[in-house]
């Protein structure tokens, strides 16, 4: 055996299993800093407006369509929650610091009824400026929306630039969120 | 007599209701039902990800379900509702990815790693030709270790 053949023999095997549990060591960081979800889908709406819908308002407040939605003056969020649903509850102080700060957040209450939506309005305060109902889930579906909560980031020409599947945190508004709110406005 | 010509009337109606599969709110043949099975087998549960629409609980998967019915019952062609889905919930609803420039390592895969078997097996044919024979001076060397 050549002095050749023998180091490439030790060799390529070390390097190919150093260069693989590398990868696997980025992958399990990026996940522990949530920087990468594996479980997270693009969503196939980005760069396309929503598809159309008309649903009615709940709650006391009034609901939306697509057509409203097509030219916001300034980037604004949809937020699809439910009352039954922890993530949403989680998520909600931070939609709260975030519709102070004036960004416009409108929700879509997903498969939900006004009673309980009062009561987790009242419970977790109330940052939306429109509120509509999807009962029956077909505008979710046609949304492509597999759970709840979900948010999706609308550019001024009503454009879809980014969805967020889970409850919204401190780090992604300041990763993610915050840089396209100051690209896009 | 009248009540039994009813019943007699109405017993391929009985017949047929029987047959007929009611699933997920919608009423189908067992022809309709099997490509709805069909269809539903090939989507991606989007909520239990590694469960189809068909085997899921999941509720949203149920609501899936009776919209693949829905249009089963309308005659509408597998792919048609594929591409349904598809245009919502992006490719990944497929359990089995299209081939696309997305996906074509993953499809080359098997020919690649074939591709570099063959050249391992070659690189290591031809330098792992079998050693000079002996000269004899070495003979002898070999001779003096093998004595000692």
């Amino acid at each position: 055996m050549s002095p050749l053949r023998r180091r490439l023999l030790f060799g390529v095997p070390l390097v190919l299993a150093v260069a693989g549990g590398e990868g696997f060591y980025v992958l399990l960081r990026r996940m522990r800093n949530n920087e990468y979800d594996p479980h997270a889908l693009p969503s196939p709406l980005i760069g396309k407006r929503p598809p159309a819908f008309s649903l009615p308002g709940i709650a006391g407040m009034r609901g939306f369509a697509n057509t409203d939605i097509a030219a916001p003056p300034r980037p604004m969020l949809v937020n699809w929650f439910a009352s039954w649903c922890m993530p949403c509850a989680e998520e909600a102080p931070l939609l709260g610091q975030l519709a102070a700060g004036g960004l416009s957040i409108w929700g879509i209450a997903y498969e939900d009824d006004a009673k309980s939506l009062q009561a987790f309005l009242a419970q977790n305060g109330n940052p939306y400026q429109r509120l509509a109902s999807d009962a029956s889930g077909t505008t979710a579906i046609n949304w492509g929306v597999y759970g709840v909560p979900e948010t999706y980031f609308i550019d001024k020409s009503g454009i879809v630039r980014w969805r967020y599947a889970g409850a919204l945190t401190p780090e992604i508004v300041k990763s993610t969120l915050n840089p396209l709110l100051e690209r896009y406005s | 007599m009248r009540r039994l010509l009813l019943l007699l009337c109405l017993l391929p109606a009985f017949a047929l209701a029987q047959t007929m599969i009611t699933r997920d709110g919608v009423t189908l043949t067992p022809p309709q039902e099997k490509r709805a099975e069909a269809v539903g087998g090939q989507l991606r549960c989007l909520v239990c990800q590694n469960e189809s629409i068909e085997e899921s609980n999941a509720k949203l998967a149920a609501q899936l379900r009776g919209i693949i019915r829905t249009q089963v019952k309308q005659g509408v062609p597998d792919k048609q509702i594929l591409a349904y889905m598809v245009q919502r919930y992006g490719i990944f609803v497929l359990l089995k990815p299209p081939f696309l420039p997305l996906t074509w390592l993953l499809y080359a895969m098997p020919v690649l790693a074939l591709a570099v078997g063959f050249a391992a097996f070659w690189f290591g044919r031809r330098h792992g030709n079998a050693p000079k024979p002996l000269d004899e001076a070495e003979a002898a060397r070999l001779e003096e270790l093998l004595r000692e």
